[in-house]
Parts: C-alpha cells; structure tokens; sequence
C-alpha cells in the first residue's frame, strides 16, 4: 500500500522524460507524413510547389510543439483543462460572429502568421475538459443522471457553434469524440440507447436546418449520378481514380485521375485517391496499417496510464485520429457523404495537421507520465 | 488507509469498466476499419475493369481534323481554286503578362482596329485562360517574319498555320468555281466534320455542286486532356482523306480573254462550249465579284454593295440571266418550217419592209423592206418578213417542240448551281398561264424570238452547238474528270433532224458572217481555217409605239442606256469542220452585228489560237475525244463559201 502512496509525485527528470517519450510512435507519425509529402508532391505533378514543400517547412515547428507538449507534466494539462476549453469557446464565438457578418462559412481568424481554425483545436480542448470532469467522478456518481448534465452541456456548446459555422464534419466528430470518453468512463448503455433513440427521432427536424449544399451532398451520396457534373463529380472522379488503380495501382505520378485534374481536392480531403490510383489497392492497405498502428499504440498508451484523466486524454484522442481516417475514407469511397474531414497527416493543410500533432503530443504526455497517479480530487497537492 | 483503500477499489472499478470499454471500442474500429478494407477490395479489385475504361474515356478525347479541300484545275491542269497556308497570329491569355501592352505592340507590326480589339478582349473573356484566342489572320509573309523575330518580347503570342481557299484568278472565275463560306446552321447534318470552327463548304458554283467530293473525309486526332480540356498530348492521329481534285473543261486562258474582252462593256457575259463533247471552256459574266473576300468572311458594306450593284456581279449571266433571243432564234424556226415541210428548200418571200396580219401590222427591222428574198437571204439578211411568213404557215407548237429539241425553254442539267430553264411558248402554256388563247400575231412575234420566248446565253449556245455539230443532242458540263473518276460524256444521241435542213440552216449562218451583205461581214474572221459562223441577234428591251414608228425608230445611241436593246451573236468556228460555238450578250449594247458579233469574233479567234482546231484534238491531252475525224460531229457539215 506504501507503494501506492509513493509514487504520486515521482521526480521525473528531463532526460527522463525523454527516455519515456514513446519513439516508435514518434516514428511511425514522420512515416506518415512523410507518406503525405511524397503524394502532395505527385500531385502536383512532380513538383515540390506548392504543396509539398511547405507542408513540410509546417511539419517541423508541429513537430517540436508535439515533443514539448508530451514533455508537459499531466498535471498542468489537468490544471489548465477547462481554461483551455473556455479560451477556445470564445475563439469559437468569435469566428461566428464574424461569420454572421461575412458571407458564408467563416471557420478561422487569421493572426497574421498563423490561420487559426478554432474547430479544429476544440476537438483537443473538448478532450481535455471532459477527460478532467470524469476524472473526479467514481463509477456511482457517473450513475447519477444529474451528473451527466455539465458534460454533455461541454459537448452542447462547441457543437452547436461548429454547427452554424456550419461545419457539419467537424461537429459529428465532436460528438463521435465525445461519446467515446462517455462510453469510456461508464456512462451506462441504456443512456446512450436514449441518446441514439432521441438522436434518430430528431434527424427529421434537423434536416430543416441543414443548408442546402449539405442536403446536396446527401443527395448526391444517395445517387451520385444525379448530376454528374457539378456536385456529384467528386465522387464519381474519386471512384474512378479508385477502381482503375486496381490492385497493384498506376505507379507513382502516372495516375491519370490525379495528374490530368479530373480529381477535385487532390492535396486535401482525396489525397488518399492519390494514393489508391498511383500505388492501388496494395498502397491504400499500407497507409490503413500504419494507421492501425497508431490506434494500437493508442490503445496501450491508455490501458497502461495509471490515472483516469490520462487514460480518458488516451481514449478521446484515439478516437478522434480513429474518427479522421475512417471518415476520410469512407467519404472518398463513396461510403458515406462528402463531408470535408481530411486524412489525418497526410493531406495538405496547416491546422488539421497543427490539430493532430498537438493531440499526438498530449497522447505522448499521457505515455510519458503514465505512472503518476492523480487523486481524484488531487489538485490541492499540486 | 480506508480513504486510500476506497479510492483505489473505486479507481480499480473505473480502470476494469474503462479497459473492458475500451476493447469494446477498438473492437467497433476494427470493424469499421474491415468495412473499409472491403470496399477497397470490391473498387478497386472487382469493379477494377470498368473504372479503368471510365477512366480512358476521361482522359483520351478525339477531335476532329479537317480534310484539305481538294483542288479545282482547268483542263490543262492549271490550279484555279487551292489551299493557302493561311498564318494567324494568336494569343495565349495565361502567358502574356500585359495584355494591353501585347497588342499595342503587335498594332506595330499588324494593324488592328478597335473593333479587333474588342473583339479580342471580348472573346479572351469567353474562353479558357490557356485557349488562343486569334488576333489577326491572313497576315503577310513580312508580318510573320517580323512577328517570329520579335518573339522575346511577345510572350503569348505565337503563328498558326490554318488553311483557307484562294481563288488565284478571283473574278475571271468566280462565276464558275463559286466560294467557300461557314457552315449555316440549316446545313449542319450528318457529316460531323462540318461542326468544326471555322470550317467552310461550297456556298456557290461548282464549290457547291462539287461539294461532297471536294470535302473529302475528316481524320481525327486523340488527344490526351486533363479535366478542363487542356490538351496534355497527342497520343495518336490519323490525317483522314484529302478531297478530290476536280478537272474542268474550262480553259483558264481563254476564261481570262474572255473575262478581260467583257470588261469593255457595262453588263454582259459569254459562253463557249466544244459542240461534240459539250465541254465548256469559257464562261465569263460581267461584272464579277472577287470570291477571295467571301473565304476570310465577307463585310457587310461589301455584301450590300454587290446586292445592290443593278449589273448584278453575283449572277453569273450565262446560266442565270434570260434574254429573249432575238433574230438568233431565225435559226432553229427555219429548220423548224423545213423539217414540217410547210415549205421548200426555194421557198421566197416578197419583204415590203413590213407584213399585215388581220388589222395589224408587223414591221421587219428594215424600213424599205428587203425585196424578194429566199431562207438564204432571210438569214443573211436576218428579214423579219421572212420569218413571219413561216410563222403564219406554221402552229407556235411547231416551233416550241423543235425549240426545246435544240435544248431551248428547259434546263440542260449543267453541273452548276442556279441554272434557269427559260421560256418557249406553246398555245397550252398560254391558256395555262393567262388563260387566254394563243393569237396568231403572237407566233410571228415568237418567230423573230421576241415575245414570250426567254433564254439564257448557254441555252443559245447549245442550240448553236446542236445545229453545227450535225444534229446530235449534246449538254454542257463544267467537269472533265473527278480524281480517277469516269471522265465526261462525249457521245450524245441524234436529234432527228433532216441533215439536209440542218446543211441549210448553217449554210446560212456561214452568210452571215462571210458575204458581204450578210449583217456581221464587219466581224468576220479573216484567218485562213479559222473563219467563223453565226446569227446575229437584237433583243428589244422596250415597246415601239406607232407613234414613234411613224416620226422614225428612235437610235439607240439616242436612247438612255436601261432602254437601248440587248446586242446577241451566236457563232461557231470554223466554218467548215465546227468545234466551238459561242454565245454572248451584252446588255444594253445596241445592235447585235456591231457590239456582239465582234466579241465572238474575238473570242473565237483566241480560242483556235489556243487550241487549233485542225491539229489531232486527241493529242491534247483527250480534250475532245469527239472532234476527231469520222466523229458523230464530222457528218453533214457545212461546205464553206
């Protein structure tokens, strides 16, 4: 019992630190991107502008945020958790009232040197808040409905905002994330029956509210060629692409879908078609089994986490990359509407990528601060 | 320790719940991740094949490539319609920097108006940024080499190479070969070539009769483009077939006499055809227009100008202008009152100067009269009186039927455009028409070929033809040969006409030019072997009162040029083995003796110098395999004076 005791406040030196950082993840996110690199650069038709190149001149400022956030001890994650969800819900309103006064969806403040996009960081700020909020709850206070209500108000309000952005992806993300920790934490099943149920039965009502370029993608994923020309092209392209790379693919740069511009959104949200046309069937396992991978290490990460707040960070963000993958590509297979999530690391882009990196990062501080235990209501000792 | 148990028993419950949990979910992962795994399976393995086709459809797009138009050549292989590498300096948008900078300096070099501008800026607006946009075409040798020259300073702009048709003679043939123009949108079937930009077909002439065989077969083109058409490459290209080159009759030389000796006069056209094949070597209509406008897009004030001109330049006058004929049509009525035997080969008439029918009085152009005269005198003389007696012996039938025999009052399926069939009476057709019975004046009037009866110079022609050639019915065509084709027709059936009749018809016509007193003697060819023929003619334009005809005919000289008479001459040379025969009328020119015969004169002198007539005609190039001895043309011809 002593032991257990002990090691609440262990000392961890720098170079300690270091040594925990978990480095074959570390690895397998520079394969990844360096994946990305090699596609932007063939879609660009073998050229390092405009894509490739900078986002690899992005990558490397990302990249040492993520090695200083995984340095960070957990315990100022936990501490800063609900500020830092709080400063993103203004950022949140900001962008929406701009938008109230601009035309159409305005999801990012530009800050001169960097184009915030303050969706993107909530799905990292909604992890942490929920993570600290049931970290101080015992499985006999989650089973009290009352309790539910601050959590899901957490989720309520960035979803809601996104939602008249209107960023539909990035909202069913949110919700997605946050169901998981739910579900991680305890939250009983028939709650969550009631939440689908009740879910279900108000599809009809927000679908009023949906705008009209979202009712089209609906459409056009229930039947692509309804007008194959304009807002159906995507997909019906992004099939072909898909299909004539066949198994073994067209070989690198050589696919005529992405070369010769009959594939829309090839650096962003379709890169992954990129990817299927020029290296086929063979090429689009490969990236999938270095994305499981990463869930794997997401999973250990979070079962060998000895507080709840690290493993509840653990299960969220692992959803969440789970959530971008799995989206992307069933959108770009015609799976599921085109709903503009990218693919995790790989497509072009600065916040999705600044998003990933700094979630890669708060997972890495959860490895390296795996033994530290946290009491409940620990925060006093801090 | 009980606090610390509790929390432990507690965090141990949430971990156990929280690792069970989570299996959970990466077992949903797992599954989601399989679903993908097969779709990826079913689109790119099963369904592979048929993306890999929509794919190619995507990607290779075939164009169309315009065939050359084939080449029109007269009968001694001289080219009168080809193709000209016609160079247009265009303009790529998304590689030119300025715009405005860029024309101003071509202005330099090529003149461009502020409607060119316009339009240019209008068009670079339309189109794709990476689509030329045309600046200027037809530019000059100098403009192009300039333009090349000055290349590093004109980013963007670059020479293309187009063809487009050019008429070197322009108006010596622009009645015969016609123009190119754009397609119509009425015209646009079956053939897919005619959708092209820019592509012209046959508007008028043998550019329009010839059309499918000068179009040839367009050849296509796959391109490789990507999404927004912009062509990556050329993967393959097939140059599709040339059209074919057509041979005339024509003899452009003789055209460009013919043409230049019209000149002279205000209005009036010429025509001359072989009588054994039919072939014609000239056509010339006066004035002409230059076909060459009409190929690069013709303007409207030029357009207007050629509409509103009262000589009609655009009528090719031959074929397209009718005419009464005149005394030329003496010729076919005498032939027609021997063949019906209502007289002899003695016959005389007794010419007072005029001839009293019922209460009317029908006047000979001579006010003394002519005397005693027979069919002889009559022709040479061209006697009104004479005529009208055979016309008073005769029914108007008689005359019609042998009329449309010598190819009068019908067309004579010329492969040409706007051939118009002219008008010879007949009692049926005036009851038809007027409703109204036919008068016996009616038939004198007809006899001297004035009244109803309407022709058109090239029907005069052939009917000149026929009666020379020694009756065989022959047609007039513009065509030779087409590529390899079959070549043209030169055998023609007998008319049925007494050769005998017919020697003294054209026995006639040999006085008219020849004797002394006969009214062209003034135009007669005194070459040895190349004397010629004929039958002048004087078509009155207005109506004589009785009131003039008493104070005397009014000059024509006296007269305002809309009203003078149309001057005629049908001719043939030579007189005594005929080969061609020649029409020509000017408009308005007086008297036919002293302002037509000369031009056919003329003309037929050229023509025998050209193509002498005694030489083996098979030696040139089988121009007339018909005119040779012992040919249908050699039998009953006219002993010379």
């Amino acid at each position: 019992m002593a032991s257990d005791l002990e090691p609440q406040r262990p000392v961890l030196t720098f170079s300690r630190k270091i040594q925990l950082i978990n480095w074959g993840l570390v690895l397998l996110i520079c394969a990844i991107t360096g994946v990305g690199i090699g596609l932007l650069y063939s879609a660009a038709g073998g050229k390092w502008e405009p894509w490739a190149m900078r986002q690899l001149v992005r990558f490397f400022p990302a990249f040492l945020i993520m090695l200083i956030f995984a340095l960070i001890d957990i315990r100022i994650w936990l501490r800063f958790a609900y500020i830092i969800y709080g400063v993103m819900l203004c950022l949140l309103v900001a962008v929406e009232i701009r938008g109230q006064v601009g035309m159409g969806a305005q999801r990012w403040i530009d800050l001169g040197f960097f184009v915030l996009q303050p969706s993107e960081l909530m799905k990292l700020a909604l992890v942490l808040a929920l993570a600290r909020y049931f970290h101080g709850l015992t499985l006999d206070q989650i089973g009290r409905p009352l309790v539910l209500i601050p959590p899901l108000a957490l989720v309520f309000l960035p979803v809601s905002l996104v939602l008249l952005q209107p960023n539909l992806g990035t909202a069913l993300l949110l919700m997605f994330t946050a169901a998981a920790i739910f579900f991680a934490a305890g939250v009983r099943l028939w709650k969550f029956a009631l939440a689908i149920g009740s879910g279900l039965s108000a599809i009809p009502i927000g679908w009023e509210f949906l705008h009209d370029y979202q009712k089209q993608r609906v459409f056009n994923f229930l039947n692509p060629e309804r007008d194959p020309l304009r807002t159906g092209y995507n997909i019906i392209q992004s099939k072909i692409a898909l299909g004539s790379g066949g198994l073994f693919g067209k070989g690198f740069m050589l696919g005529s879908q992405s070369q010769l511009q009959f594939l829309p959104e090839k650096h962003t949200d379709f890169i992954f078609v990129v990817l299927a046309e020029e290296f086929g069937m063979v090429g689009a396992l490969f990236i999938l089994f270095l994305y499981v991978l990463v869930f794997i290490y997401g999973i250990v990460i979070t079962l060998s986490c000895r507080n709840q707040f690290g493993r509840l960070i653990g299960v969220g963000l692992t959803m969440t990359f789970f959530l971008y993958v799995c989206v992307n590509v069933s959108m770009v297979t015609g799976l599921i509407p085109v709903v503009g999530i990218p693919l995790p690391l790989v497509s072009y882009g600065g916040t999705a990528m600044l998003t990933l990196l700094l979630g890669c990062g708060l997972l890495l501080s959860v490895s390296v601060h795996r033994d530290i235990r946290i009491p409940r209501s620990g925060l006093a000792e801090l | 320790m009980a606090f610390n148990g509790g929390t432990m028993n507690r965090d141990t419950d949430r971990y156990r719940t929280l690792t069970r949990r989570v299996l959970v979910l990466g077992s949903i992962k797992l599954g989601l991740l399989s679903t993908l795994v097969a779709r990826l399976y079913y689109l790119q393995v099963v369904e592979s094949a048929r993306y890999t086709m929509l794919a190619d459809e995507n990607r290779i797009s075939l164009r169309l490539v315009a065939p050359s138009r084939g080449l029109i050549v007269d009968r001694l292989g001289v080219a009168l319609a080809v193709n000209q590498q016609n160079y247009r300096v265009v303009l790529v948008q998304e590689r030119v920097r300025d715009i405005e900078g860029t024309l101003t300096l071509l202005t330099q070099i090529v003149p461009l108006s502020d409607t060119d501008r316009r339009r240019i800026l209008r068009e670079m607006q339309r189109k794709r940024r990476f689509v030329p946009v045309t600046v200027k075409e037809n530019l000059s040798w100098d403009q192009v080499a300039q333009i090349e020259t000055n290349t590093p300073d004109l980013p963007g702009v670059s020479i293309e190479v187009g063809e487009i048709r050019n008429y070197p003679y322009g108006e010596a043939t622009a009645h015969i070969l016609g123009y190119v123009g754009a397609v119509a949108v009425s015209e646009v079937q079956g053939d897919p070539v005619l959708s092209l930009p820019g592509f012209r077909i046959g508007k008028t002439g043998i550019e329009k009769y010839w059309e499918k065989e000068l179009r040839g077969v367009a050849g296509t083109s796959q391109l490789e483009v990507n999404a927004v058409g912009r062509v990556i490459r050329e993967l393959s290209r097939d140059e599709g077939q040339p059209g074919h080159e057509v041979t005339l009759t024509l003899d452009l030389a003789l055209q460009q006499f013919t043409q230049k000796r019209l000149a002279d006069e205000q209005s009036a056209c010429a025509v001359v055809m072989d009588v054994h094949t039919g072939g014609i070597y000239t056509m010339a209509s006066n004035p002409s227009y230059d076909p060459n406008r009409f190929s690069t897009g013709i303007n409207a004030e030029v357009w207007e100008e050629l509409l509103s001109n009262p000589n009609a330049p655009l009528t090719n006058k031959t074929t397209g202008s009718l005419y009464s004929p005149g005394s030329t049509l003496k010729t076919v009525v005498a032939l027609a009152a021997l063949e019906s035997g209502v007289i002899g080969a003695h016959h005389t008439v007794v010419c007072p100067g005029y001839m009293d029918l019922g209460d009317h009085r029908f006047h000979c152009w001579k006010r003394g009269g002519h005397g005693t005269v027979d069919m002889s005198d009559a022709l040479r003389q061209s006697c009104d009186t004479y005529f009208y007696d055979l016309a008073r012996r005769m029914s108007i039938d008689r005359i019609a039927e042998m009329c449309h025999r010598f190819g009068l009052g019908e067309t004579l399926g010329l492969d040409l455009p706007g051939e118009r069939s002219g008008l010879v009476p007949s009692r049926l057709w005036k009851q038809a028409t007027y409703g109204v019975p036919w008068q016996q004046g009616e038939t004198l009037v007809a006899a001297i070929g004035q009244g109803y009866v309407l022709t058109t110079p090239l029907q005069l022609a052939v009917m000149c033809a026929r009666l020379v050639n020694g009756g065989y019915a022959v047609k007039p065509h513009l065509v030779k040969q087409i590529r390899q084709g079959v070549a043209e027709q030169t055998v023609w059936p007998e008319i049925g006409v007494d050769k005998a009749n017919l020697d003294m018809v054209v026995q006639g016509m040999n006085l008219v030019v020849n004797h002394p007193h006969g009214t062209a003697y003034k135009a007669r060819i005194t070459e040895p072997g190349f004397e010629m023929g004929g039958k002048t003619g004087t078509s009155q334009v207005r109506r004589i009162s009785m009131a003039e005809r008493s104070t005397g005919v009014i000059k024509n000289e006296d007269l305002p040029w809309r009203e003078r008479d149309h001057a005629l001459f049908i001719g043939f040379a030579p007189v005594d083995a005929p080969r061609y025969a020649v029409a020509a009328v000017v408009e308005h020119g007086g008297g036919g003796s002293a302002v037509a015969a000369p031009i056919v004169r003329d003309i037929l002198e050229e023509c025998q110098r050209r193509n002498p007539a005694r030489s083996s005609p098979n030696a040139e190039a089988g121009a007339s395999p018909g005119a040779g001895s012992g040919s249908p043309g050699e039998v009953g011809r006219p002993k010379s004076t």
